[in-house]
């Protein structure tokens, strides 16, 4: 489930790309010092058979609809986790643009929902410890069912959360997690049918080949769990420090759903915690002054005044869809002219 | 000049699931030939084609190239004189674009830049293919492609040329462009194909290999007419040679 | 023609444009990128309810569109293609958010219808400038910025090799899909039997075209490391493009045209 641009809002969207963008950095400072030569074109060539084999339709069991795979899982147990994210993170780069997968502001998100839960907690606390070199293939069945459903359950509630966080979607929290999880639990379990299918069919056509990868991958692939919860610490006291700052400036998000979550606007803490003080730092270096974040305070105002919406009197309401409408014409009567003249040019 | 020679002797080699690939390969090429490699299906010639800049080191025997026996050390000796053009285009343009394949070789030198740029305009010149500079190798020709990679091999400026199936699925007028480009190059050139017309167009020593041996060598006149031979080796008649 | 081909013959026809030449596809690679980014920060950054303040920025787009010569119904066909999910997620804001904020001659629009449109702008804004930045700049050139923007190395790397082997490889899966096809009658060889091995031969193919790439990039001398030659130059236009466009967007975040335009037109 690609996560898009258009519900997020700056804050998330930023905090996100910046999280995956780090460990992008993490894991290729990682895969420098002890990586095997020969895994350059193969991380290469299975990000671009991931992306490939995403196009092949198979029929669902049961239900008649088609569907694909993610292979996300596929990459972490071939490739190792820090390789395997490398390759998630641009083949989902590369959909971002060619396939305008859900944008490029909400990239950050995708790659941290569809990276970071498979190949660092899916994979090294499940799979990892399930399967040994000797391991049959039933229990490569279970750990990938196990991994897989555990990876695109956490997925999808972080899309949720960072739909809720952003505020752009009405949904209510519980209605969108009863909605999102039940499905992901479901595509979990095909896709970790076929994960493990396809890692068992290449180990029993071509054992060789498992193994010679397996060897180039580096000693140290283990990923400490440790540093996983440290990462996850930082990670979640960077949200909560920008939301809240942005909270402060912007109610339109964060307390939107503040509200449908609590039924109140804001978080009874609030008024005592960081927020303020980060405002305050806020306004006297005056990030993007005059840009936005003035005019947010004022219809701040006017929300803890307890309207949910600044008045807006009938005259400018008119005055903003004529606008609008003259706006749009302008700009297509505009681009309609660059054209004519080019192809006259032409 | 004594650097243009490769000597194997006596080369033998096993793959991991014992497949024995060569069984005792002896031949010596020396500067200036060209040199035909012919042989049936698994005959050995693409395990013979990997000895020769070191991708594979012979499990027993010796190998030599220029003035040095192959070996660990001389792997980056062997791969600066001997170029290899590989049978898939598409298996060798690995760079999005076809000036970044072309400069690889080049880089991987330790080239300037200016220099890498020049070894790359030579190199698209020579093989007609300058203009092609900016495009991903997916916007060409199988032609093209095969022409940008024998760029890319020759932007290294090796003594020693081996081609694998240069031929392949080009259209007929591509393959003669290509076999007008081989006959142009000063090279040393081993061409291991399918193709006998194309051997008998551009070498003038032929060897047979079967069963990792080499059952022929001489000239590719005489070889490619002794029909006899030829069909022993799932060979036949090069067509410009077969009487209707 | 079947969905493979299809959407094979997408990604082509976007990668086919990036290579023409005009103003746009001319402007530096890393310049695009970062307008890019900043117009959706900006488009984003505005609430839920401003729908008319969005409309401004609708000249980016359609400026890109014009001056890059592309095609109109190509990027409009991927907009409506792409993503059920904005639809989904923002579906239940006019039935859950019912505050009456505008009123049309008579007829009451609820915030939520609004917050709802505004979604829909957004992802439009935002969506065809993703493509449109594709469409009009080479993606070796977007990933040469990256790499000046500090991006880690294995990563543009890897973005390179996807790229360079996308297309190989995708056409390699468009002929298994056909053999598939052309035997396979009504659901039979769609199973998801025959895709496993279908899939598992496809990466075991995969694998070993990666066995014999490695092959011959060690033949020119490969070390491990993958240099680049690449000379980005500033030209004055792209200076020009860069400080014009941000520049805009700002003042359009700063001022409410639409409106100062629609109140013109109402004194009027």
């Amino acid at each position: 489930m690609h996560m898009a641009d258009a519900l997020l809002s700056p804050a998330v969207g930023t905090t996100f790309w910046a999280g995956s963008m780090g460990i992008i950095v993490y894991c290729a400072k990682k895969l420098k010092e002890n990586i095997d030569e020969r895994m350059i074109p193969l991380m290469g060539v299975l990000g671009a058979f991931i992306f490939a084999a995403q196009m092949i339709n198979f029929t669902i069991p049961a239900t008649g609809s088609s569907g694909h795979i993610g292979g996300g899982m596929i990459l972490a147990a071939l490739l190792g986790p820090y390789a395997a994210f490398i390759v998630i993170a641009s083949v989902l780069t590369i959909q971002s643009l060619f396939f305008a997968d859900g944008g490029i502001l909400a990239l950050g998100c995708n790659i941290w929902n569809m990276g970071v839960y498979p190949c660092f907690i899916a994979y090294p606390l499940i799979y990892r410890t399930m399967v040994k070199t000797g391991s049959g293939s039933r229990r490569i069945l279970i750990a990938s069912i196990l991994s897989v459903i555990a990876g695109l359950q956490l997925g999808a509630f972080s899309v949720v959360l960072q739909t809720m966080l952003s505020g752009r979607s009405e949904l209510p929290f519980s209605t969108f997690v009863y909605m999102m999880l039940p499905i992901h639990l479901a595509i979990g379990l095909v896709e970790g049918f076929i994960t493990a299918s396809v890692i068992n069919f290449v180990k029993s056509m071509r054992p060789e080949i498992i193994e010679s990868i397996s060897l180039s991958r580096s000693l140290s692939q283990g990923v400490s769990i440790k540093k996983v919860f440290t990462g996850f610490l930082i990670m979640a006291a960077l949200t909560g420090g920008v939301m809240s700052w942005f909270a402060s400036s912007h109610p339109d998000g964060l307390e939107w759903s503040i509200e449908k979550i609590y039924g109140k606007p804001e978080l009874p803490e609030q008024e005592h915690g960081i927020a303020p003080a980060l405002k305050q730092v806020q306004d006297k270096t005056a990030f993007l002054p005059g840009y936005n974040f003035k005019q947010s305070d004022e219809a701040s105002t006017k929300l803890k005044g307890g309207e949910s919406w600044p008045a807006i009197g009938a005259g400018t309401s008119v005055s903003g869809i004529i606008g609008s409408i003259m706006v749009l014409g302008i700009i297509l009567l505009l681009g309609a002219g660059i054209k004519i003249l080019k192809t006259r040019r032409a | 000049m004594s650097h243009h020679i490769i000597e194997f002797n006596n080369v033998h080699f096993t793959y991991p699931d014992g497949t024995d690939a060569l069984k005792g390969l002896d031949f010596r090429i020396t500067h200036g030939e060209s040199v035909g490699i012919v042989g049936a299906n698994g005959a050995g010639k693409s395990t013979l084609i990997s000895h020769m800049n070191g991708y594979l080191l012979p499990a027993k025997g010796t190998i030599t190239i220029g003035d040095l026996q192959l070996n660990k050390s001389t792997i980056n000796h062997a791969r600066k004189t001997v170029g290899v053009v590989f049978q898939n285009p598409d298996d060798q343009l690995f760079m999005p674009t076809v000036f970044d394949d072309v400069a690889f070789g080049p880089l991987n030198l330790g080239m300037t830049r200016e220099r890498v740029i020049e070894r790359v305009n030579e190199a698209l010149t020579t093989v007609g293919c300058l203009n092609l500079k900016d495009k991903p190798p997916h916007h060409l020709s199988m032609g093209q492609k095969r022409a940008v990679t024998i760029a890319a091999v020759i932007a290294m400026q090796p003594d020693i040329l081996v081609m694998d199936e240069p031929a392949a699925s080009l259209d007929p007028k591509s393959r003669r462009q290509l076999i007008n480009l081989l006959k142009e190059f000063r090279h040393t050139k081993i061409i291991a194909s399918h193709d006998l017309d194309l051997i008998r167009d551009v070498c003038t020593r032929c060897l047979v290999i079967s069963d990792g041996e080499v059952t022929a060598d001489g000239r590719t006149d005489e070889i490619l007419l002794n029909e006899p031979l030829l069909e022993e080796n799932n060979l036949e008649l090069p067509l410009s040679l077969q009487h209707k | 023609m079947p969905n493979f081909d299809k959407e094979y013959f997408n990604i082509g026809y976007l990668d086919t444009l990036s290579y023409r030449q005009t103003f746009i596809h001319r402007i530096n690679p890393g310049i695009k990128l970062v307008v890019t980014l900043v117009f959706i920060l900006i488009v984003v950054s505005f609430s839920k309810y401003e729908i008319h303040r969005l409309m401004p920025y609708f000249a980016f787009p359609v400026f890109l569109i014009s001056a890059g010569e592309i095609p109109t119904g190509v990027i409009l066909k991927k907009i409506f293609i792409v993503s059920p999910f904005v639809l989904f997620a923002g579906m239940f804001n006019p039935m859950l958010d019912t505050t009456i904020v505008y009123t049309i001659s008579g007829v009451p629009v609820s915030g939520g219808w609004v917050s709802y449109v505004s979604i829909i702008i957004k992802f439009i804004l935002t969506i065809s400038s993703a493509l449109l930045l594709i469409a009009t700049t080479s993606f070796p050139g977007i990933c040469s910025a990256l790499e000046k923007l500090r991006v880690p190395k294995v990563f543009v790397m890897q973005l390179l090799f996807i790229y360079r082997y996308l297309f190989v490889l995708a056409e390699e899966a468009m002929r298994i899909v056909r053999a598939r096809n052309m035997r396979a009658f009504g659901k039979h060889g769609r199973d998801i039997k025959t895709f496993i091995n279908i899939i598992g031969t496809f990466l075991i193919r995969s694998i070993e075209r990666s066995e014999r790439i490695y092959h011959a990039i060690c033949s020119r001398g490969f070390d491990g490391r993958i240099r680049l030659l690449r000379d980005i130059k500033f030209k004055f236009t792209d200076i020009i493009f860069a400080l014009l466009s941000v520049s805009v967007f700002i003042i359009l975040r700063m001022y409410d045209i639409a409106e100062l335009i629609g109140d013109a037109v109402l004194k009027f």
